[in-house]
Order: C-alpha cells, then structure tokens, then sequence
C-alpha cells in the first residue's frame, strides 16, 4: 500500500506491506532510528511516538494507520539544534543511563505534560506507568519531568512539542543529589 | 542560552563531583547508535527457529519449503554447522553449548536453524516453513530431582556422563563448623530459594556480522559487554586470525550481565555472514532474550547458623543446590564455580564457616551469573542477610540489633574471612547506624507496634551487605583462560586534549564521563578536553570488559596509573621547558610550577605541545606525551551498605507495597555522586522487582511460564517509591584513588531487606521465611498458612 506520514515535519510517501509496524517503518525506511523496540508485548514504551499529537505506541500500531497522519519522534523534538525542555530536564536530571528507554519516556512524558501541565510525584509516576526503565529506578525520571514542567509553564498545552516561551529561561543547573546524613 | 545544540556552559568539575553526563546529549535526541540501528549496505537479516520442547530428540528438519522462499538467501542447521565445526561452542565454564541443536533440544527455547532473510519479516515467515520432527523425551524440572537415579542424562553428548551433576565445590573448615556447631547454643535452619530471575535489559542481544571476503576480515557489531573476550572467543571458535577480528560493540541499551557471553545467535549472524558474503543481522525479540539467554541465580540453600544464646553469631553451615540449566555456560572466573558466593559470612566476625555447592543440569536455558550478581554475591548475601533474620526471630531480637552486635568492627580491616576473603576497608557500625537514624528506625518500630494492634501489616526490614567487586588478581582470576587485568592508554594531543582508550565496556553505567573525570583528577585538565573510547576492539587496549562491577577497581585503577606516568613524563618535559631539575618541580593541578617560584610554571597543554615539538629532552625521553598500562588488581573491593526497608502487607489481598528504602552505600571515594546514586536507584529497583515480581517458573513439562513481559514482571514507576539515600566514605586502601566499585550493590543488598520486610509483617501469621517473589498471591497463601512454590507451576 502506498502511504503518506509527515514524520518530524517532513513528508514521505512509501509503499508498505500492510502488516508492517509504524516502528519498523520509521526506524527501517525512514531511517529513524531513534525509536527503539524493547519488547514484543507492548509493555516497555520504548517505541512511544506521538501520532497525531497523542502518544502511541508504535510497536502497536500499523505504518497503513499512519497514512496521512503526522507523526514526531524523539528526532523531532529539538529546534535549531536547541533541546527540548523536556530532553534538557532529563539532562540535568540524570534520567537517563543506557538512553535506551529515554526517547519513548521523553515522547510520553510530553504527552503526560499536554494532559497535566503541573503534575506532583504520583500524577507523573501514573502518566509514565506504561514506560519500563530498566536502569534507572525512575526516581530521577520523576523528578526530571517535574522540573520541564515548571520550565514549560505556562506553554505545555497539547501541542506540547512546540516549545513554549519560558524555555529560554530555563536555568540548567548540576543536580543536586538526595544525598542525606553520612561523612563526605 | 546558546542556540547551537551545544550544551550551555555549567560547573564542571575538574575531576572529582557531580557534573553532567556526556553521553546524555546524543541519548535524549535519539542519537545513539545501538546495534539494531547499524546498516550495512547489502545488510541481510537473520532469525532463529527455537525448540518447542524443553527436551527432544531432534528426528529430522525439512528446510526446503524455507530455502524456496524468494526472499530467502541461506538457512543454517546443525548439520550445516556440523561441517564448519561449528554447532558446538565452547562456554565460559569449560563446557560446550549447541550453536545449533543436532542431537537433541535440551530446553524450550533452544535454537534449532537460522534463517537468512532480505528483511525481518521475511526471515520470520521463512521460520514457520521449516519443518522438524521431534521425539520428546522426559525433561528434568525440579532442581532437586536432577540427580534422582532415575532421572533422564541431559548431556548424553558428552562421553561417559551418566548424571546431571555439573560440579560439587566447597569451600571453609568443615571440622571447624562441625564443631562450633556442637558447641553452640542455638543453631537455627531454613530452606530458601533464589527463584530464577532474568536481567531483561531493555534492549535484547542482537549483531551485526560483516565478513568482507576480499580482505578476510570479520567485523562484528554486537550487544557485548566484553568485546576483547568476545574476540578472542571468536576466533577460538571460528577459527579464524584475532587481528582479522573487529569486534565492535557500540552503545548498548543496558547489560545488567546478560551481554557477557557468546550467544548462538551471534555465531549463526557470522555463518550467515559467511555463507552470503553479505553482512546479517540478527536481534533477537523480548521472548527470545528471556527465554535463551543468561538468566540469574537458581540458587536453592540450606542455612544453618549457629550462634550464642545472646545472639553472637558463632558460625554458618551452607549448602545449596545450584540450577544450572542444559549448559554450564556461566560467566565467572574459572576457578569458582560457585562465583564469589564464598563471601557469605557476609559482614560479621565468625568463629568457623563452610559451605558445599553442588551443581545440576536440568531442561532449561543456561546462564546463572547474571543480573547485577557480582558472581554470586547476590545469593550469598541473600542467604546471611536471611539466616540472621531468621535468628532474630527465634531468639525474639531486633534485627537491626542483632546486626549491630555481630558486625566486624573498624579496627579489624583488613580482615581475612573464615572462608579466606580479605576485606580491605569498611566501618560498619558507623553505615548502619547512619542508615537507621535516616530510616527513624525507632520510630517506626514504636508504629508498628501500634498498629499491629489495630491488625495492620507493617514491616520493617534490614539487610548490611558487604560486597567483593573488581575481579581481580591475576593470579587467581581468569575467564576461559584470559587473566582479568585491563588495560588503558592515555594519549595527550599537541593541543592539550585527551584520549583515553579502555577495555571496558559502559552499558548505561557513564563511563565517558566518569573516565574522563578520574584523568581530569589526575591532570587537571577539563572532563569536556577527554574523550573517553571503547568497545571497539581495533581501537583499544586489550581487557576483559564491564561486568561484575570491575569497572571502576580495575580499569578506574589503569586510568589513574596512566594519567600518573602521563604526569611523570610531563614532569620530565617541563623540566627541560623550564631548565630545573625535575626534583625542583612541584605539582599544582594541572601545571608544575618551580618549588619557590610559582609564577616559573608550564601548563600541561604548553607540555603536551612541548612534547611534540623541536624541545631538546633529557636522555632516554622520547617525544608526545602518552602511556599505557595493564592493572592487575592487588584484590578486590569491598563496599558495603546498610538498607532498611519499610513495607505496608494488605491484609485481605497479600499485596505489598514498599513505603520507604533507605539505602545508604559506602563505595570509598565517589568519582561522581550523582552517577553512584543513580546506580544504586536501579539497584534498588532491581531488587524490589526481585522480591516482589520475578520469577522464571516451569511447568511439569519444561514449558517456561515467564517467557515475555506480560508474565515476567519487571517493576513499573507505580512498584518504586522515591529512594531516600546516605552514604558513608571508607576509602578502599589499596586502589590509586581510593574508590570501590558499586554498580550492583545495590541488588545485591536489596531483595533481603523487602523480603525481611514482608516477613516481618507478616508476624502476627507466624511465618519465619517466605520465598521471593512475594506476589499477591504467595503472600496470602503464607497468610492462610500455604506456602506456595514460586519455581514450579506445581502447587
């Protein structure tokens, strides 16, 4: 079948069998690779897309569903080489080790921000329950979310991949660790 | 802010502290190069036909319908490996493991034929036109009925074997033990089991195989978390010249232990490889990972300690039984056959110790050594951490207490164990009480106490830990022959900037950066100026790779002597510059400056050009500025920690929910702190998903129950609580920077202190022992007073 995807902005039109996965389209054809698989049960979240402006995920949705639709990848996310909040909050935040989960966590914590643009702890451990991180014991994943959100504010509307104005404001700074108690 | 993707300018540390990671900017753009993302031009893709029997006799395999297939270019069997000398591949352990099954399957899984395919899907559908007949045969599941008399020979392939016994393997003073346990006044006992778990990194195995017919060189992209040993391997097994090897291993989408070894399907991608002249790659699916690579532990003990009526601890008597599956393939040192599990006197002055191991073959995938394990120590401090529960229970003592009470104290490090292990460091008491003190140890016992007078399941549960990470000495360590020294080389532009080549291998555990900041310590130049290269076997020293938390002990150790003798040379070289005897120079961080005369120094980006250029240099100097080194650790090292874990038991369900774990680690000097606790955050994720979560259960078939993540369970953000972490800072003595590994501390010294958690909730039912994973449903079996067995779907 012959399809059109606008994938992180840009048009492509292909022929593709009708049962191969959105993710191996994007990844095989397209050349996107940043959208791992690291399951075959739709469990893991590493393949999280936005379709439409909705995270899905891609392992479980055919390249045919996709025609005419416009999807964002991890790829997609930064501007003139500039990180997304979101990506830059997973910077300073060590939310990230192998980076193998961080483009499917990075897409769905956009999608959880466009819902909930102020979400507390439990709002954000909800919104990323479908997002497996094997390295990371989410903690800091948390944490890293909660602080694109005050940097997104206000701004993280449902087109939350287009960056909103406070972004240039964003002050990086190291991560303080929650060492307590002890000797240094 | 800048606007051009690079990085805004934040505090970095010259050396040691916090900073961010360099690896991140490439991750969180997507930008990272794992194996599947690797094309080749021609590139062709392979897919393995598994048994579907745990234990078969293989009668015949029809690939003709596969082979008709248009988009088919080559299926492999194991008669097809049998003619290259192949379908057989040596183990990490001295055995052998079937590339490709030719006499019979020996667990469900196993691999049976590869295809290779123009592209993914047709290599699956080329898998379902293959045809082979079986003839089943009665598989061995139950670890304890391995070596029944009547029990089936698994590996009838190796000449004059008639039993399933692996190995038996002892190791402490038998007579001893005997004897203090005669004399003691409490001995108390308790069965307990490892369950078989899997470390299901995120990303599966997978390669990328590239023989290039004209020049004869095989290239190798591939999921290894130790390229140099896979090399070597390589061309033990395959036959051909190491220096026509490249292994490269790229990025990798976490290891946690499961990418040690060589899997079937690597061999099968070179075959394919060979046999197409094209490259082929092959990645495996979540089933595949789960089911045929390297699971962990397996371990079924037998405790005993013996202890005064006081509570001292006197001795500890073990024997376990270990599940090895159809081939010994586990990855440790080839001395221990049991890893390091000899460390299980754990963190407390014994009188006498022993322990025997016996390990069987049974119908299931290989592996073992794996998930975080340190070779072992996960299972060992599992069992001591278990056994002292165990005894506070019997004697009516506070776990916490009774910790206190046996715990070796600061004055006797270096300390020899009982069963001859030679901790370096370690100031226990002082872990364990800053760890209580943060977890308001008193204060929850205080509420726990009151409401389990309202019949609610509160536990509260402790585990010490004490770790043997950094694998090792020479003379005692080896894997398949291979000494585990690692090497580094350091090389030092004209410019000032850096290059520091290792054998290791990150798989998450940021190595680019941490490297770079130990030669950032050492030269006092920015981490940014260092670019830190592995995984690439062309391009680096040899070594044997990242796993067992040897990272930091010994390649950390190689990167500090390098940049040391880098600064010796540079010593020499501004000695010239400056025309002082090199006596004269003094070291600031990063320039030597003359003794008394500050403002006479050179810098050692003026030293690195010096170097290079028409400077005169003093006899026997050659010219550039670089070194290298192989480290051959002295010992290992020995962290340790202190966790507590708080957990509330739903009465009516058996569903646990971990409140609160306080962990508090001490790993010597912190290159990063912020990289340490986030080690130890996926540490402790791993060790409740452990206890609460996994297993790999068997049916009475062989037929495996947790082949995919809809069954294995692997801990979500909804099982995780936030972490609250402490450190202590005891430095290792005899490292050159005082610091220990850590990386899997935290699975080590976790899953007791949910278990001893649960298990005391779950009190007022009078359960002393409950094995992991405390499901739901193992939990309120134990309430109504059932246990279940977690390995066996057998109830």
């Amino acid at each position: 079948m012959r399809i059109t995807v606008t994938v992180d902005g840009t048009r492509y039109t292909d022929e593709v069998e009708p049962r191969t996965l959105l993710v191996h389209h994007l990844r095989e054809r397209l050349g996107k690779v940043g959208t791992v698989v690291g399951c075959d049960t739709s469990n893991c979240g590493a393949c999280t897309v936005h379709l439409d402006g909705q995270s899905v995920k891609a392992c479980s949705v055919l390249a045919v569903q996709a025609d005419g639709s416009e999807v964002t990848t991890i790829e997609g996310l930064a501007r003139d080489g500039e990180l997304h909040p979101v990506q830059r909050a997973f910077q300073d935040n060590h939310a990230l080790q192998c980076g193998f989960c961080t483009p499917g966590m990075i897409m769905q914590s956009l999608d959880l921000l466009s819902d909930n643009p102020d979400p507390d702890d439990e709002a954000v451990r909800e919104g990323l329950e479908g997002n497996l991180c094997r390295c990371t014991g989410y903690q800091n994943i948390v944490r890293a979310v909660r602080e694109a959100a005050q940097h997104m504010r206000p701004g993280a509307g449902p087109k939350a991949e287009q960056r909103g104005e406070s972004t240039a404001a964003a002050t990086a700074t190291a991560p303080s660790p929650s060492t307590a108690g002890g000797v240094e | 802010m800048t606007t051009t993707g690079v990085p805004e300018q934040r505090t970095i540390p010259v050396g040691h502290g916090s900073m961010p990671r360099k690896e991140d900017e490439r991750f969180v753009r997507g930008h990272g190069t794992y194996v599947d993302d690797v094309v080749l031009p021609g590139m062709l893709h392979g897919a393995v036909l598994r048994s579907p029997h745990a234990h078969a006799r293989l009668v015949s395999i029809d690939t003709s319908a596969a082979m008709a297939h248009p988009k088919v270019r080559a299926v492999v069997t194991g008669q097809t490996l049998e003619g290259l000398n192949l379908s057989w591949m040596p183990t990490l352990s001295h055995d052998v493991q079937a590339v490709l099954a030719t006499d019979k399957v020996r667990f469900q899984g196993q691999e049976v034929a590869f295809v290779v395919a123009e592209d993914r899907y047709a290599a699956r559908d080329a898998l379902e036109l293959i045809d082979v007949e079986y003839e089943p045969l009665p598989p061995v599941v139950d670890a304890h009925r391995a070596l029944d008399t009547d029990a089936p020979v698994i590996r009838d392939d190796v000449e004059g074997r008639t039993d399933n016994r692996v190995f038996d393997w002892e190791t402490g003073d038998r007579a001893a033990t005997d004897d203090v346990f005669t004399r003691a006044d409490v001995v108390v006992e308790q069965d307990m089991l490892y369950p078989r778990v899997h470390p299901a990194p995120l990303e599966t195995c997978g390669a990328v195989a590239d023989m290039d017919a004209v020049t004869g060189k095989l290239t190798v992209w591939t999921t290894s978390q130790a390229p140099h040993a896979h090399r070597t391997l390589y061309a033990l097994v395959a036959g051909l010249p190491e220096h026509k090897i490249r292994v490269i291993a790229p990025d990798i989408g976490g290891g946690f232990g499961n990418k040690v070894g060589i899997y079937p399907g690597y061999v099968c991608a070179v075959v394919g490889s060979i046999l197409t002249g094209k490259p082929v790659k092959w990645v495996e699916d979540r089933s595949e990972n789960l089911m045929s690579t390297s699971f962990a532990r397996d371990y079924h003990m037998h405790g005993e300690i013996a202890a005064s009526r006081d509570g001292t601890i006197l001795g500890l008597r073990v024997r376990v039984l270990a599940d090895h599956g159809a081939f010994n393939g586990t990855a440790q040192p080839s001395k221990y056959p049991a890893g390091f599990f000899g460390v299980f006197t754990g963190s407390y002055d014994l009188q006498a110790a022993h322990c025997e191991v016996t390990g069987v073959y049974t119908n299931k995938a290989p592996g073992g050594v794996a998930y975080a394990c340190s070779f072992r120590i996960t299972e060992a401090v599992y069992l001591v951490e278990r056994m002292v529960d165990v005894l506070a229970h019997d004697l009516g003592l506070d776990p916490a207490r009774l910790r206190e009470h046996n715990l070796l104290r600061p004055s006797q490090f270096p300390y020899r164990s009982k069963t001859g292990w030679e901790y370096d460091s370690g100031d226990y008491p002082r872990t364990l009480r800053t760890a209580l003190e943060l977890a308001h140890y008193d204060d929850l016992r205080a509420e726990q106490h009151r409401r389990r007078d309202r019949g609610e399941l509160m536990g509260i549960g402790v585990s010490f830990f004490t770790e043997a990470v950094g694998a090792g000495p020479r003379k005692h360590m080896d894997i398949a022959g291979l000494g585990m020294a690692d090497g580094a080389e350091l090389r030092v532009h004209p410019t000032g900037k850096a290059v520091l080549r290792l054998s290791v291998q990150t798989q998450g555990q940021g190595h680019e950066t941490t490297f770079a900041q130990i030669v950032a310590e050492e030269l006092g130049i920015s981490p940014a100026d260092v670019d830190v290269v592995h995984g690439d076997t062309d391009q680096t020293p040899y070594g044997l790779g990242t796993y067992g938390s040897r990272s930091t002990p010994v390649s950390g150790a190689a990167t500090a002597v390098v940049a040391r003798r880098v600064r010796d040379k540079a010593r020499l070289v501004a000695s010239a510059m400056l025309e002082v005897d090199p006596g004269d120079l003094e070291w600031e961080k990063g320039r030597f400056a003359v003794r008394g005369d500050p403002d006479s120094a050179r810098t050692i980006s003026e030293i690195a050009l010096a170097a290079h250029s028409d400077l005169d240099l003093p006899e026997g100097v050659e010219g550039h500025l670089d070194a290298s080194c192989v480290y051959n650790p002295p010992n290992l090292t020995y962290p340790f920690g202190a966790y507590v874990c708080v957990v509330d038991v739903d009465p009516d369900t058996g569903q646990v929910r971990v409140r609160d774990f306080v962990a508090v680690d001490d790993c010597g000097v912190r290159i990063n702190p912020m990289i340490v606790e986030g080690q130890i955050h996926g540490g402790l994720a791993d060790g409740v998903g452990m206890a609460l979560m996994q297993v790999m259960a068997f049916d009475e078939d062989g037929n495996h129950l947790g082949g995919s993540f809809m069954d294995y369970l692997l801990p979500t953000t909804m099982e995780c609580p936030s972490w609250r972490l402490g450190q202590t800072v005891t430095p290792s003595p005899h490292h050159p920077i005082g610091a220990k590994g850590v990386g899997e501390s935290a699975t080590v010294g976790s899953p007791a202190a949910v278990v001893n958690a649960v298990v005391d909730a779950l009190k007022p039912y009078g359960v002393r022992h409950l094995d992991m994973p405390l499901t739901p449903a193992v939990v309120w079996r134990a309430m109504q007073g059932r246990p279940l067995r977690t390995d066996l779907a057998i109830t």
